[in-house]
């Protein structure tokens, strides 16, 4: 009874209101008009797609098209081995692996850590219970260039370093996650924490039958957020890894831009290369995008 | 209204173990040390830490390139914020239309954000690449300008303010929309029948009633730009041609890791975290404020 399917608890849309928008079409508006707006949109469409399809297109050309006048603005035929090249080169199999697990050990990390300290917060009467409050809410002042180089030497010490503890859990403290669950379980109904008590469920009984449940819609939108915000990280990651094993992808392409005069400027393959690097996030938006604008909002408010 | 708790005693501690761990350990602890560390200097080699008072700040005021980083940071962080919150809101109101496929626009609008600023920017080097870009060829038939950003400083900026700007415009749109979602129907429909052209309906309703979210925005996008911009100049200019890119968060890296000045990174570190202090502080008190609209 206590165990509904996902598909049946997650059911808040992102924005209901569009939805709405959406059904009733077409109203009192002059056909031009609506013409228009579409040629508008479709322009600004146009006009943000440009720089990834250009650099799709420079991903398909050898270096001869690459660097000819006029730019070719057209795919050519060299896609499979350029992209053969480029995930040799810069070992690519690897960088994704490492960015992969980055990125769901920060989502699944500050997910997890956030939900048992809003339900302490929410379900709990205990000495300190704001202080932490406080502790949670002041991590918002200290982005990571604030704190770096102690930072980087607390990993140090801790012997993290080129390694994924070290890449993922100094991420992991979120306000953001912490107010989100906090402010969810305020709404749920008191009669259900009564009820649990009733029927004899402990606190740990409720949180995992009842409130886990209930949770699952804002789990999957903070997750696509965070699971891009783990992907796209740079700075961390360039500081505490130095070996190519634990690179992650964001770092490990700027591998393949030349900075000396000798190389040859292979841009065809950097751009296969930064095709693959942005291809998991941007697909985890693409197919999850109620979720995404759900954690969007909810989140950073 | 009180509510339910359960009423262990040690539980909650156990809770928050986790969290509280984290956040002492690698963000108040480091902080800390931050404070610590600027008012020290310590030998890149070893040895002990010297008390020095303030002299790691004032060195830092009497560093042309540090003045240079400042300017930098706002010239970037402003580019970045005008063309992607002033962009956001035009595309909003555009697909704000009551016309088929919105679902279909807010995706295709939306995408860029899963791009990483440092990936978006080596996209765009090759577009502004003085030989072989786009953008350089295209310039070449309008003028003899040398459009070349590895020589000139301004141009430059723009490629990494247009890069930084196309990754953050997705997340600008989702909040106006978001936001024109919230004004009610019933407010536009009076205005179309008073007669107000589309303009007029812009600047008169749209503009004040969403000003809280622009607001927000503005604080958020120069927050961004201010804190996490460190990829793309990284990745791209690695702060030149000469310092023209060089934005504070790079200037301190470069102190710190490359130049192994732990002081005056320090000290640029708690020059951050005033800046960071006082942007969090304007969003929280304009957020009370906005309940009111």
């Amino acid at each position: 009874m206590n165990d509904p399917s996902l598909g049946a608890t997650v059911r808040v849309p992102a924005l209901p209101r569009v939805a709405v928008a959406e059904r009733q079409g077409p109203r009192r508006r002059v056909p031009g008009g609506t013409v228009l707006v579409h040629a508008a949109l479709f322009a600004c469409v146009a006009v943000i797609a440009f720089p990834l399809y250009f650099a799709f297109v420079i991903s398909t050309q050898e270096l001869s098209e690459v660097i000819q006048k006029p730019p070719r603005l057209l795919p050519s035929s060299h896609a499979v081995e350029n992209y053969v090249e480029a995930w040799r080169r810069s070992g690519m199999a690897r960088l994704l692996f490492n960015s992969a697990i980055v990125a769901v050990a920060v989502a699944v990390g500050k997910i997890s850590i956030s939900m048992l300290s809003a339900f302490a917060i929410v379900y709990f009467r205990f000495r300190g219970a704001s202080f932490v409050f406080w502790l949670i809410f002041l991590t918002l002042m200290l982005p990571i260039p604030v704190r770096i180089l102690p930072t980087y030497e607390v990993v140090g010490n801790l012997g993290w370093l080129n390694t994924y503890a070290g890449l993922s859990v100094p991420l992991m403290a979120s306000a953001t996650a912490t107010f989100l669950f906090r402010q969810f379980y305020m709404t749920v109904p008191n009669e259900l924490a009564e009820a649990a008590q009733i029927d004899g469920a402990g606190a740990l009984r409720f949180l995992w039958s009842f409130l886990l449940p209930l949770s699952w819609a804002n789990i999957a939108a903070l997750f696509v957020v965070l699971f891009i915000y783990g992907w796209n990280e740079y700075f961390w990651p360039l500081l505490i890894t130095n070996t190519e094993e634990m690179r992650t992808v964001v770092i490990g392409l700027e591998r393949l831009i030349p900075r000396t005069g000798t190389e040859l400027p292979t841009w065809n393959l950097i751009m296969a290369g930064a095709m693959m690097a942005l291809l998991p996030p941007v697909a985890v938006i693409v197919f999850m995008q109620r979720w995404f604008v759900k954690g969007l909002i909810e989140s950073e408010k | 209204m009180k509510r339910t708790v359960f009423p262990n005693r040690w539980l909650p501690y156990l809770l928050v173990a986790p969290q509280v761990a984290v956040t002492i350990v690698f963000f108040f602890w480091p902080a800390g040390k931050s404070l610590y560390l600027s008012v020290f200097k310590s030998p890149p080699v070893g040895g002990r830490d010297i008390f020095v008072g303030l002299d790691n700040f004032t060195a830092l005021l009497r560093d042309r390139e540090y003045y240079e980083s400042v300017l930098n940071s706002f010239v970037f962080a402003g580019g970045v914020t005008v063309l992607s919150v002033a962009g956001g809101l035009v595309v909003a109101v555009l697909a704000n239309q009551k016309i088929r496929g919105l679902g279909f626009y807010r995706t295709a609008l939306l995408w860029p954000y899963g791009i990483a600023p440092a990936v978006a920017g080596i996209i765009f080097l090759f577009i502004f690449h003085p030989a072989y870009g786009i953008l350089p060829y295209l310039a070449s038939f309008v003028t003899a300008y040398e459009f070349n950003w590895l020589l000139k400083g301004w141009i430059a900026m723009t490629l990494v303010v247009v890069a930084t700007s196309w990754t953050q415009l997705g997340y600008n749109i989702a909040f106006f929309l978001a936001g024109l979602q919230g004004i009610p129907t019933s407010v536009m429909e009076a205005a179309s029948v008073d007669g107000a052209s589309p303009v007029r309906k812009f600047t008169a309703i749209i503009v004040p009633l969403i000003s809280p979210i622009t607001f927000y925005l503005v604080v958020v996008n120069m927050v961004f730009a201010f804190f996490s911009s460190f990829g793309v100049i990284h990745a791209v200019t690695q702060g030149g041609p000469g310092n023209a890119t060089g934005i504070m968060v790079f200037k301190l890296w470069k102190d710190g890791f490359i130049g192994l000045n732990l002081g005056s990174s320090a000290a640029q570190s708690v020059i951050l975290m005033a800046v960071v202090i006082g942007m969090t502080m304007l969003q929280f008190r304009f957020a009370e404020k906005r309940v009111t609209y």
